[in-house]
């Protein structure tokens, strides 16, 4: 799923200053899951900027709303009725979420109170840890199930570099080493042969450097 | 032959090879470069030229390389591939060759959190094996790595690092076989301080005859003080410094440090050329080249060869 964690208030409360009517959107997907813009964070949020308006002698007004999906004209629109009632929308959906509001709505004000994060799992309650890089053409196949250009911190696409040091990676402790992980599986799997194939220089067309993806499904487009 | 590198042709000899190492200073200045140059003149056969190592900006290693060679030393291009894509890579080799620098090592380099950018973005459109084939493939098919034909190929030998104190430990044999399958020459490795370690590895190169087919030479660098072994047994990765090491630095007087380093460093050179498959000697002095002399000739590795 995507992550995503909330930006400080203080920056939320710099977006919205000029404004005393505001609709809250939270997204009842990733960011839900992620305790990051769910109806309730939402909720939370909602009270935390009326608060300090107050403190500051203002009024806030905030519609709270959540969207099924904000990534999703169809759900999007579910804003439209309300629109009217308000002067901007703070999202806190993923960077997908905010967008789509923002092309549906041309002349509303849209601001993220969440940073996107990336593409992850949980690895237990509350730890969430990048997975996937959505390079557009996966490796998992022939590196044991572990991406490497997700999880080593250099990408390095042919084995650990030389900062390797018990498992963990150079630049933090808490880091795992992908290519000992991947290593790991290799052997588990029976597979360390495999380890000295040569992974050629990747086609990074597929990923963000060709320019912004699209994917056309023509049996449904 | 495959190029016209002068380490190359020192490693057909029956001597033991000697490189070291030059750090470009932080700015413009090119008499740093000149200095290190005289200290290191006649008593190297190749002197490596760091590619903002660390992370940290500094004047980079082909301008300093193309000082070198004017002053008549052969320089070694070391490129990481972090800063740069396959374009500004392939054109900065290029730009080495038409400057008849004709040795190269080609690595991965460290994290920029290391650095004095941490901000910054981080290139790694290839790793260092991917370099050592890109740079192969210019050579011996006269190919970009894109496909198309170059005009004057540039002939390179290539170079590549090996750590074998990195982990895991049991994989690190694979990794020097998959940098020589890439099209590696030579290899320098990490510093050594864990000779048992090395030994270790050596075997197990030996084992799989990978030292009759790329030449080895053996990192090593002087420990200043009792001081820097500590920083670097604690501090920097992929470094392993034994106990012994730092015991031994901190039993003399802080001022006979240096020199009780120095003959740390003579030791271990003649303890590794006993080591069969070491070919050669890589002497990194950090900022402390004016010591490089001395250990070579401690070593017994005057006069060099001329080829």
């Amino acid at each position: 799923m995507i992550t995503a964690e909330s930006k400080p208030i203080d920056e939320i409360i710099e977006y919205i200053r000029p404004y005393r009517r505001i609709i809250l959107a939270g997204c009842n997907e990733c960011v839900t899951v992620c305790s990051a813009g769910g109806r309730k964070e939402v909720g939370i949020l909602s009270s935390a900027l009326q608060m300090a308006f107050m403190k500051s002698g203002r009024n806030l007004e905030v519609k709270e709303i959540t969207l099924e999906r904000q990534c999703d004209p169809e759900y999007v629109e579910e804003l439209a009725p309300i629109m009217d009632q308000a002067e901007a929308v703070v999202s806190m959906a993923c960077g997908c979420g905010v967008q789509e509001v923002a092309r549906r709505f041309k002349h509303t004000p849209v601001f993220p109170a969440v940073n996107t994060k990336f593409m992850g799992a949980s690895e237990r309650q509350g730890v969430w840890a990048e997975r996937c890089q959505g390079c557009g053409e996966c490796v998992l196949a022939v590196t044991g199930g572990i991406c490497p250009i997700a999880r080593c911190s250099k990408r390095l696409l042919n084995g650990p570099c030389g900062g390797s040091t018990n498992g963990k990676c150079e630049i933090n402790p808490e880091t795992d080493c992908a290519w000992q992980l991947i290593w790991d599986r290799l052997k588990a799997l029976g597979l360390e042969d495999r380890y000295e194939e040569i992974m050629e220089a990747k086609d990074w067309r597929t990923s963000r450097d060709g320019g912004p993806r699209r994917i056309i499904k023509e049996d449904l487009a | 032959m495959k190029t016209y590198s002068v380490l190359e042709k020192v490693l057909a000899t029956e001597r033991f090879a000697v490189t070291s190492e030059c750090g470009p200073p932080r700015g413009a200045v090119p008499e740093k470069i000149k200095q290190k140059a005289e200290l290191l003149r006649g008593y190297v056969d190749a002197v490596n030229v760091t590619d903002n190592q660390t992370a940290v900006v500094r004047m980079s290693s082909l301008s300093a390389c193309i000082l070198l060679k004017q002053l008549g030393l052969n320089p070694i291009l070391q490129m990481v591939t972090r800063d740069r894509n396959r374009l500004a890579m392939q054109s900065d080799i290029l730009g080495a060759y038409a400057h008849s620098i004709n040795t190269m090592l080609c690595l991965s380099g460290d994290h920029p959190c290391f650095g004095d950018h941490p901000s910054a973005a981080n290139v790694y459109d290839l790793d260092s094996i991917q370099l050592i084939q890109t740079v192969r493939k210019m050579r011996d098919e006269g190919k970009f790595q894109g496909g198309d034909d170059i005009e004057n190929p540039p002939k390179m030998f290539i170079g590549a690092a090996a750590n074998p104190f990195a982990d895991p430990f049991e994989l690190r044999v694979a990794r020097l076989a998959k940098k020589m399958k890439a099209g590696a020459d030579f290899i320098q490795t990490q510093c050594i301080y864990n000779l048992d370690k090395f030994e270790l590895w050596m075997q197990g190169v030996r084992d799989r005859g990978l030292h009759e087919k790329v030449a080895i030479l053996a990192g090593v660098t002087p420990m200043k003080s009792a001081g820097m072994a500590k920083y670097m047994k604690n501090r920097v990765p992929g470094m392993d410094v034994p106990d012994e090491v730092v015991k031994r630095l901190s039993g003399v007087p802080k001022e006979k440090q240096p020199e009780e380093g120095i003959t740390m460093c003579v030791e271990t050179i003649e303890r590794l050329k006993e080591v069969e498959g070491v070919r050669g000697f890589h002497i990194m002095a950090i900022e402390w080249e004016e010591k490089v002399p001395e250990i070579v000739e401690r070593a017994g590795l005057l006069p060099r060869p001329k080829v």
